[in-house]
């Protein structure tokens, strides 16, 4: 009898996950409402690419309508262990999730950033740095500052293992980070579709060896760059919910 | 006569080839059945420390809300008037549940499993009570301190049942390999017997009632 329960319990909890779809994530910033503008999405990945690259720590932000009756926890849990955010060996990835017609917000973190980000500093980004712009229908800027709070918070709980772009001012301490991704992000305020204008934008600031910067035609998908592939990392359920 | 002879050796070598042949076959046999059962063993070995494992992460966030209470139970006292038998039964609640002394045995034991899902169960109840009753209490609500307490808390009970549908999972697997044959066999002898998971609690999941 007891076999039989839990074998209908297993069942059910596959119908349950059958109802939702979990989407597959090729870039780090998605967004399935076209709520944010092309450009948006492309700043997004900039700075979650540069993120990833000098901190190993992943952040993928994805906007999605509606999950209906289904509880945003599960969903944010599940959508980061299928796509395994984060490395394999510090489970660092973050999962920043909009759910836009719900009027939701979660922010689930990976066993290895449950230090760097608890669940009160989630709760506080979302409360203070992001509802008060989304409750005004600002959604860009406020996913802008979700993922700069984020960003700010972790900083510096690991560095890159196996750093794709070569490292700089080792020696100047964390806070270099926020300002390379600072300074990224206004370089290419103006010149973001045009590989053109990247090629001279690099040659200001002044940055070296970061590739796929010329890929980007139209700027809509973000080819090239802030692509995501999943490292293998963890989620135990740590991170925070809002809504609005 | 000579023909004989060789007949007769024909003949031996023949039956000690064929006896050779089955000697082999029988060792053959036997290594293979040693080795297949050194690997089942080992796997179930595996298998049963994989449910200990998720255990351990199971009964740590436990262990965490029960850490996080006195502290929200204090910043919920200072506010005036604040319902005091709301708080006693979440004290209460947390007494009992702290005075269970919990191991791995646990898994192996149902009536100690239930017992242990009922007190804290109950504690889930006089929390989730405890955090309805706030939102009377809108100077509570604006409290930074309460805030964060409180989101620790969502947290906590977040990641309880995250851990329990992966404890579930492993037992589920566990379970089903020790059941079946010829695996059955070797969990007989070397006891491994079924182990225990958390069973949806009728009313558990249903919000509280609050009645003033």
């Amino acid at each position: 009898m007891k076999k039989l329960l839990f074998i209908l319990l297993v069942l059910f909890s596959f119908a349950l996950k059958a109802e939702v779809e979990l989407p597959t994530l090729k870039y780090l910033a998605t967004d399935l409402t076209n709520t944010l503008s092309a450009d948006d999405i492309l700043r997004l990945n900039r700075i979650l690419s540069a993120f990833e690259d000098s901190t190993s720590n992943q952040l993928v932000f994805l906007m999605i309508s509606t999950l209906g009756d289904y509880p945003i926890e599960e969903y944010a849990n599940q959508v980061a262990q299928k796509n395994k955010i984060g490395t394999k060996k510090n489970d660092n990835g973050i999962l920043f999730l909009v759910v836009k017609d719900d009027h939701k917000i979660r922010i689930e973190v990976g066993y290895g950033l449950e230090g760097a980000l608890p669940d009160a500093t989630s709760n506080s980004i979302i409360r203070n740095e992001i509802l008060p712009l989304f409750k005004e229908d600002n959604y860009s800027a406020g996913v802008l500052a979700g993922v700069g709070a984020i960003v700010k918070a972790t900083v510096g709980e690991y560095k890159n293992d196996a750093p794709k772009i070569r490292k700089r001012g080792k020696s100047i301490g964390g806070w270099i980070i926020p300002f390379l991704i600072i300074i990224f992000s206004f370089l290419f305020r103006g010149r973001r579709s045009r590989g053109i204008y990247l090629g001279s934008g690099m040659a200001l600031g002044g940055f070296g060896g970061s590739s796929g910067f010329g890929g980007f035609g139209g700027g809509s998908s973000g080819g090239g760059f802030g692509g995501f592939s999943g490292g293998g990392g963890s989620f135990g359920g740590g991170g925070a919910s809002g809504s609005w | 006569m000579f023909q004989t002879l060789i007949k007769k050796e024909d003949t031996m070598k023949k039956s000690v080839i064929i006896g050779l042949s089955i000697g082999g076959a029988l060792l053959l046999g036997v290594i293979l059945i040693v080795m297949w059962s050194v690997r089942s063993y080992n796997n179930l070995v595996t298998l049963s420390e994989d449910v200990n494992k998720s255990w351990s992460l199971v009964e740590n966030q436990y262990q965490r809300r029960m850490d996080l209470i006195p502290n929200l139970v204090n910043t919920v006292k200072g506010y005036a008037n604040f319902e005091k038998q709301v708080l006693t039964d979440v004290t209460n609640a947390r007494a009992s549940a702290s005075s269970m002394q919990v191991t791995k045995e646990v898994l192996n034991d149902p009536q100690a499993f239930q017992k242990f899902q009922q007190v804290q169960g109950q504690l889930s109840g006089a929390l989730s009570r405890l955090l309805v009753t706030v939102e009377n209490y809108p100077e509570l609500k604006a409290n930074e301190n309460f805030l964060q307490l409180q989101a620790q808390l969502e947290g906590t009970e977040n990641r309880i049942s995250v851990e329990r549908k992966k404890f579930n999972e492993s037992v589920q697997t566990y379970n089903t390999t020790i059941k079946k044959f010829p695996t059955a066999v070797f969990a007989g002898i070397f006891n491994f017997k079924d182990k225990q998971y958390f069973q949806a609690v009728t009313g558990a999941e249903n919000a509280p009632k609050v009645e003033f």
